[in-house]
């Protein structure tokens, strides 16, 4: 399924907006190019016409003082009243209000993303809505590449998958974002996100998917010589199909943690 | 060389090859090293890219012809490997950036104008100032010779992040200790230049008649010498996680290809990139204000009349300056900054936006009422403008944290820099070899050749960038291997990738015409009088080339630095230490 542009990411080239939030940044972006185009095409019209004007052949003898009136200091004080409308009135309002803030919705649906070289491990926490405990020495590549630990009741009905993340559309999600071994930087173009995932921390990143359909999850931080193929999946859904998905997901855990464990 | 030994000093005995030429403590030979030195740097970084772009344009496609050159290991049947793109990136920019720009634009053109333009004999420490250039090429020969440890070079970026740079390949060591070097060798120059421009100055010479260019590499130095240190320490750290298994930037329970890291874990890695951006933001400045000396001078002396607001600009590079110090988070927007944070750092950028805007609409301003001449070194200044505007403006939606989310890391980041760098500084640094070589040899560089280096020159630069923004806008992540080819969101503009690749290979044709200029001109140029430009600030007051000690006369200064064009003058140039307007 494809998303559908809207005129801003059109004009500006942007990626298909499906979060909620996105449509400020793509405006922000937008406000900022206009002004630079502004701003340019002001300053190519007077180059061009200074360099016509003043070329030596025409215009033997210079003018010791040059410009005498403060034009330019109009200009100036202008564009710093635009640059602080836009830090104040736009971007650091927006900051405290999509990005630090936590979401205290209790219908928001809760994901660990856990970066490592050159995937992505989502972690569900199941029907009790608890992460279970991990652990770095029971990790192992092949069958637990978090390290949950089994024995705690928590991690029971946890559900791990690699490089896919479901999310259910039109409701807040809130994944804590963290590494296992270098930087990495999760970004969901169509949803307008981007956070590095740094290890020993566990960021959290809010949005809320406002299209179904597929799109890819980025690595943009150079995280070695995979970092062009650390590719995972989104999958925005109905709830209905969110839960299906879940429950399924469940299922082959459970029997794949059994075959583990006995 | 055209050195002239007519003019050497008489209390100066002739001494042999060494110390004529490689352990001569005279500015203006040192600066001609470093000069020659960087340029070779610069050409082979700039080499370095240019196969990274065959595999950007045509993913694992075996490179013709020369693919087969560099062996298995980096790129088997002419093939490149993901490992080796990576050490390509990563040296590119730490080659163009440490080894490039910075000895070409403080190391050559602050060493040979800094004590001519202020009528000085030499820096404050001339032996210093010998220890920096040998500094600067030891660390540079650590560089190069890393490419050819097991593993091969630093592959971690110029930025060097941790984790990824500690658990790296041998050349990361190399790295950090070619950056020791590095650092040491900035270092020692800043604290001569900051001496000298302090000390030396020729009698009447206060600090509001300097040329500007003098202005820039003092606040240059005054960045290098505060900045770098921070660096040095936090390099010799990340040289102890290294080699001694100390975890200054490595957290606990790091897990590396499911092996769990048996370190003692407990540092931060966002410590390291403080310490890099505390540096490494004012190093950008490094690589413009030098540049913005240099294109002011130019200016000056082919409108033929005195750079407009001299005083507004000098205030605004010392306030950019200062500044440069407290924006270096907006690297790290989403590092998982919170409000109040990143509204500081965003609050500084903005801020920081303004002084820069006011040197180059100083520098626009400037031209209105002049007589302009465009020779080769106007017409790359005069280029140097509007291609550093566009790097400056695309600078203000990565300077906002909010754009930042989308922007962060993708090629929108990649273009807006080399705007600065490579149309901006670069071409600054071409137009002051355009200006400043018949000081250097006796005789001009020819135009015709000159007019072929510029206009393709200027086109390419274009075509190279300009769709690295359109790339970035549609989300293409920066430093990947195959330049986006695996991502869906990529596709509409995979196409661009040829044709920046293109560019660049022609462009790289095209620096052809200024190589032969250089060694042309060198021997047949057109003989150049002492002040060919008929301009006003002091080197063009000493004999060509000028001889060890520089004036034959006790310079003596009169007035400020860009008298042209004075009312009542017959002549329309009027000489800051000339003592009578003529
Ligand atoms: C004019 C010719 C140049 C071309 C065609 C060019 C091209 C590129 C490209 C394509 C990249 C991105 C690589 C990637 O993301 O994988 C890059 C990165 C970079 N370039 Fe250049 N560049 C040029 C000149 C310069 C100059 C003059 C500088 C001087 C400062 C410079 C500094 C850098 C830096 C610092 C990086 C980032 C390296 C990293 O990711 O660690 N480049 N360049
Ligand atoms: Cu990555
Ligand atoms: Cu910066």
């Amino acid at each position: 399924m494809e998303i559908e542009k809207g005129w801003l990411q059109k004009i500006m080239g942007l990626p298909p907006l499906a979060s909620a939030h996105g449509g400020e940044i793509d405006f922000m972006i937008f406000l900022l190019h206009l002004l630079m185009l502004v701003l340019f095409v002001g300053w190519a019209v007077f180059f061009i016409v200074v360099l016509w004007k003043f070329r030596a052949s025409r215009h033997s003898k210079a003018n010791y003082k040059g410009v005498t009136n403060h034009y330019s200091t109009y200009i100036e004080v202008g564009v710093a009243v635009i640059e602080a409308i836009l830090l104040l009135g736009f971007s650091i309002p927006f900051w405290a209000k999509n990005v630090d803030a936590l979401p205290t919705d209790r219908n928001t649906v809760v994901v660990r993303v856990v970066a490592e070289q050159f995937l992505w491990n989502v972690h569900y926490p199941g029907a009790d809505g608890v992460f279970g405990k991990t652990d770095p020495n029971l990790v192992d590549k092949q069958t637990n590449p978090l390290g949950l630990d089994k024995s705690d009741p928590a991690a029971k009905d946890d559900i791990v998958s690699i490089n896919q993340l479901h999310l259910p559309v039109n409701r807040q999600v809130l994944i804590y974002l963290s590494s296992k071994d270098v930087i990495h930087s999760f970004a969901l173009n169509i949803m307008r996100v981007k956070q590095d995932a740094i290890p020993g921390l566990s960021i959290p990143i809010r949005f809320i998917p406002i299209k179904t359909g597929q799109s890819e999850i980025a690595c943009a931080q150079l995280c070695g010589l995979g970092h062009y193929r650390m590719k995972g999946y989104l999958t925005v859904s109905t709830n209905k199909e969110f839960d299906e998905w879940l429950a399924s997901q469940a299922k082959q855990s459970q029997s794949s943690s059994d075959d583990f464990w006995n | 060389m055209a050195h002239d030994s007519n003019h050497q000093d008489s209390h100066h005995p002739k001494h042999g090859f060494w110390r004529t030429y490689v352990f001569n403590t005279d500015h203006k030979m040192i600066a001609l090293w470093y000069g020659i030195t960087a340029l070779c740097f610069l050409l082979f970084g700039f080499g370095l890219v240019m196969l990274m772009r065959w595999q950007l344009a045509y993913p694992e496609q075996p490179l013709p012809l020369i693919g087969k050159w560099f062996g298995p290991t980096r790129m088997p049947d002419g093939v490149m490997l993901p490992e080796f793109y990576n050490q390509l990136g990563a040296m590119h920019g730490t080659i163009m950036v440490f080894m490039g720009i910075v000895p070409l634009a403080v190391g050559a053109y602050g060493n040979f104008l800094i004590p001519l333009m202020i009528g000085a004999p030499d820096m404050a420490f001339p032996k210093i100032n010998l220890a920096s250039y040998w500094a600067f090429f030891i660390g540079g020969v650590v560089m190069l010779a890393s490419f050819f440890v097991p593993g091969g070079a630093a592959s971690s970026g110029w930025t060097s992040y941790t984790p990824l740079a500690v658990i790296a390949t041998t050349g990361q060591t190399m790295w950090i200790i070619g950056m020791i070097f590095l650092i040491t060798s900035s270092l020692l120059g800043a604290v001569n230049f900051i001496a000298t421009i302090f000390q030396m100055r020729a009698p009447g010479l206060s600090f509001m008649k300097l040329p500007f260019f003098i202005w820039a590499q003092l606040v240059t130095a005054f960045l290098l010498l505060l900045a770098f240190p921070p660096l040095e320490a936090a390099g010799v750290m990340q040289l102890m996680d290294r080699v001694a298994h100390t975890s200054f930037f490595m957290p606990s329970g790091l897990v590396v290809s499911g092996e769990h890291l048996k370190i003692s874990g407990g540092g931060s890695v966002l410590l390291w990139q403080h310490l890099f951006w505390f540096l490494a933001h004012p190093e950008v400045y490094v690589l413009i204000l030098p540049a913005m000396g240099i294109i002011s001078e130019i200016i000056a002396n082919n409108t033929r009349k005195p750079l407009w607001g001299y005083k507004g600009m000098v205030y605004s590079i010392v306030i950019l300056g200062l500044l440069s110090f407290i924006v270096w988070a907006h690297h790290m927007f989403i590092t998982g900054m919170g409000t109040t944070i990143s509204a500081f750092f965003q609050a500084t950028t903005m801020i920081i936006s303004i002084p820069s805007v006011v040197i180059l609409t100083a520098l626009f301003i400037s031209l209105w009422g002049g007589s302009i001449r465009f020779n080769i070194p106007m017409l790359f200044a005069l280029a140097f403008l509007p291609m550093f505007g566009i790097g400056g403006l695309t600078g203000l939606p990565l300077g906002l944290s909010s754009p930042d989310i989308q922007l962060h890391d993708t090629y929108y980041v990649i273009g807006h820099f080399h705007y600065i760098v490579a149309p901006g500084t670069i071409f600054a640094l071409f137009a002051g070899i355009y200006y400043w070589f018949p000081k250097i040899t006796g005789r001009k560089m020819n135009d015709l050749l000159g007019h072929l280096h510029f206009w393709p020159s200027l086109i390419c630069m274009n075509l190279v960038f300009m769709p690295m923004m359109i790339q970035g806008l549609a989300g293409v992540s920066r430093r990947l291997y195959d330049g986006g080819a695996s991502y869906a969101h990529a596709q509409g503009v995979l196409h661009l990738n040829v044709l920046m690749s293109h560019a660049a290979w022609v462009m790289a044709v095209f620096q052809i015409p200024f190589i032969i200029n250089i060694f042309w001109s060198l021997y047949k140029g057109q003989k150049a009088s002492d002040n060919p430009w008929e301009s006003t600030t002091m080197e063009w007051a000493t004999a060509t080339p000028p001889p060890h000690g520089n004036f034959a006369f006790d310079p003596k200064v009169y007035r400020g630095p860009y008298e042209y064009s004075v009312p009542g003058a017959t002549q329309d140039y009027t000489p800051q230490c000339q003592e009578k307007v003529i």
